[in-house]
């Protein structure tokens, strides 16, 4: 594959996305042109990874304009298998918003196509500041999708959530904009392929390049700057924060693995703050999962310890640990994702994500059940699953670097999260479906789209949710038989459905259907569980055959450590 | 010096602002620390030398980095955006703004 083409990256998701604007409200062609688009690029991503089985990378100064003007790309074995992990990420939850409802609106592909394009560019750029642009590139479309989960009726958690990520990703984009600045008034350059070494050598722009590695602690939601991330995610629909957290935090871990490498050249001086702060991560992420309620914040809290195990990898700086960090990176992205999207399916058709509502949902969704019993499994670290052979490699490469504090640590944590993954499982999946009527809360209707088409053949879905919804915000079961008192107490929670319930309310029927019951619900299509049993399959792939994917992240682990290959390309762009 | 005191002003006066619970000065405060970036960002391609960067310079020494000047622009675009993108979500759901509230209760 020709470095010239790297930038089609880019380009291609760019065009699509105008494409799809221009050519308006037509569903199917939204659809195709999206998963089109994304299968192209995964494919491409596949071709680049064959061509780097045996190390080397390749790159290509945009508008072959002269090195030092223009800004290269570049891509090695370690942007090809992230490009392959982000592609297939980005279709499968664009899948799960298509059969969910979510991608309804007409903006949610090109959306999803800038989205692309800004995590493909900031994934091969080798310009500290172009990786600043398209950061922002990845992130302002995030703000559009995170809205667009409300859709006209945002509950206060939503603008709060909304608000919470746009503030915290200015503050951080601008602190890493401040350390750019910084490095390119003491290095005099912004080019990694110049960079390469001098944060080794020279002091400033050691301290430059910490204020930029910060920046990017904060986007991956590193202790002591992870609180942002278990308020945030939450906030919007479930497959935007399964995208979100296989895309955003990940992207920052790649610039935090791929700066640490090529700028600081791995110094080893520095690398105990990072063993610390990581292994701190693991601990207060998995405990903070302890106290929450919800199923998704529950795994946005594990994400947060996870990425104390993914990127203990870079602070160990050890082939073994730098192979042990991509191989979880790779995995984490994919069971994450999984898991979200399994528990995303039933807050979708059963309108609730809380811990203690829901029960017995392993009975009427077999097929559901299993896709998360197997990702929990699999991020507890159980075999045969991918995250037995990542938290094994990774635990290896600790002993062997002499890290046995971190060992310990990293064995309890993952003994805590097989206890908070049990918890889900017993307070969703597990148990009778006899607590029925507590099933729905205000966001009910929020999430049972009548205009998808895969939800075609449940009109009264909605209306019966949103009436459900009412009553069990109510608290109350005599409030059921007041409609005003029921309307006027759940005014203050859901505010905008308020006038829809009790208009639906007012219906004899409905009223009678109000104490609807898990049975009568509709059951999880397979369009809408696909994604997750997906997902899982490739988990447990990835267990079987991890042989495959260890050969990979070990080369890919060798370009981090010797950076000749990636510098040289850089430079001869 | 007079470039390091002014952003140095910028960022305190930014983060005074930020520390209210309201969400209009939040963004303000966003805006100063905007320019405070902006303004290292000059800093960094040195601000002695001032000729224009484009046309045939005859002196290379005295003529101002340009690629500094380029970040600014990129960056002044970019944190114009997304201030609007704040000022709408600071707008929507006015009633139920939880980083209003104190503000409010000091009001009434």
């Amino acid at each position: 594959m020709s470095a010239a083409l790297l930038p089609l990256f880019v380009a291609v998701p760019l065009m699509m996305a105008a494409l799809l604007v221009i050519v308006g409200d037509r569903r199917v062609v939204h659809a195709v042109g999206l998963l089109g688009t994304m299968i192209t690029a995964v494919g491409a991503a596949v071709l680049l990874i064959l061509e780097f089985r045996s190390g080397g990378a390749i790159a290509h100064g945009i508008s072959s304009w002269p090195f030092g003007i223009a800004i290269p790309f570049v891509a090695d074995m370690f942007t090809a298998l992230m490009l392959v992990v982000t592609g297939l990420l980005t279709i499968v939850c664009s899948w799960f918003a298509i059969a969910s409802g979510r991608a309804a609106n007409v903006y949610f592909a090109p959306l999803v196509l800038v989205l692309t394009a800004g995590v493909n560019g900031a994934l091969l750029t080798a310009d500290l500041f172009n990786l600043f642009v398209f950061i922002e590139v990845m992130l302002l479309p995030s703000y559009g999708l995170f809205v667009l989960a409300a859709r006209h009726k945002g509950t206060l958690q939503q603008v709060a959530g909304a608000r919470l990520y746009v503030t915290l990703n200015l503050l951080t984009s601008t602190v890493f904009l401040i350390g750019v600045g910084f490095i390119y008034g003491t290095a005099g350059t912004v080019n990694m392929g110049e960079l390469a070494g001098l944060a080794k050598t020279d002091p400033t722009v050691a301290i430059s390049g910490a204020v930029c590695l910060f920046a990017l602690a904060i986007k991956a939601s590193v202790v002591p700057v992870h609180g942002w991330l278990a308020a945030a995610y939450p906030a919007t629909s479930p497959a935007i924060t399964a995208l979100f957290s296989g895309l955003h935090t990940k992207v920052a871990i790649y610039g935090i693995y791929r700066m640490y490498a090529v700028v600081f050249d791995g110094d080893s001086r520095w690398l105990w703050i990072g063993v610390t702060l990581f292994c701190l991560t693991m601990v207060i992420g998995v405990l903070g999962a302890v106290g929450e309620k919800t199923t998704r914040s529950i795994l946005a809290f594990h994400m947060i310890s996870q990425i104390g195990y993914i990127l203990l990898g870079v602070a160990l700086f050890t082939l073994a640990g730098l192979t042990a960090g991509i191989f979880y990176l790779l995995h984490h992205m994919i069971v994450k994702a999984s898991l979200f999207l399994s528990t995303g399916a039933v807050e979708v058709r059963y309108g609730t994500g809380e811990i203690g509502k829901l029960s017995g949902i392993a009975k009427r969704e077999p097929v559901i059940a299993v896709a998360f019993f197997i990702a929990a499994l699999s991020l507890a670290g159980l075999p045969p699953f991918s995250g037995f052979v990542a938290k094994f490699t990774l635990i290896l490469a600790s002993v062997k670097a002499g890290q046995i504090a971190a060992v310990v640590v990293m064995l309890l944590v993952s003994l805590v999260t097989l206890l908070s993954m049990l918890k889900i499982w017993n307070g969703v999946f597990w148990g009778d479906s006899k607590s029925s009527e507590k099933v729905s809360t205000s966001n009910a209707d929020d999430d049972a789209p009548a205009t998808s088409p895969a939800d075609g053949n449940l009109p009264e879905a909605s209306p019966t949710g949103t009436a459900a919804a009412a009553a069990s915000t109510s608290g109350r079961k005599q409030s059921v038989a007041e409609p005003a008192s029921a309307a006027q107490s759940s005014g203050g929670v859901a505010t905008k459905e308020a006038p829809t319930a009790s208009a639906t309310r007012a219906d004899p029927e409905t009223k009678a259907s109000s104490a609807t019951t898990v049975a009568e619900r509709p059951r999880i299509g397979m369009a809408l569980a696909g994604p997750a049993v997906f997902t899982a399959a490739i988990t447990l792939g990835l267990g079987l055959g991890a042989e495959l994917l260890l050969g990979l992240s070990a080369t890919a682990a060798e370009g981090l450590l010797d950076t000749t290959a990636y510098v040289q390309a850089v430079m001869g762009s | 010096m007079t470039v390091a005191i002014t952003a140095g002003l910028l960022v305190f006066g930014a983060v005074y602002l930020m520390m209210k619970r309201e969400m209009l000065r939040v963004i303000l405060g966003f805006i100063l620390l905007g320019h405070a970036g902006n303004i290292v960002l000059m800093a960094a391609g040195g601000t002695s030398r001032r000729d224009l960067p484009y046309g045939s310079p005859e002196d290379l020494s005295t003529i101002a980095d340009p690629l500094p000047q380029a970040f600014v622009l990129t960056a002044i675009v970019i944190a114009f955006s997304i201030t609007i993108v704040m000022l709408v979500l600071a707008v929507t759901g006015n009633d139920d703004d939880d980083t209003a509230a104190a503000a409010k209760e000091v009001q009434e």
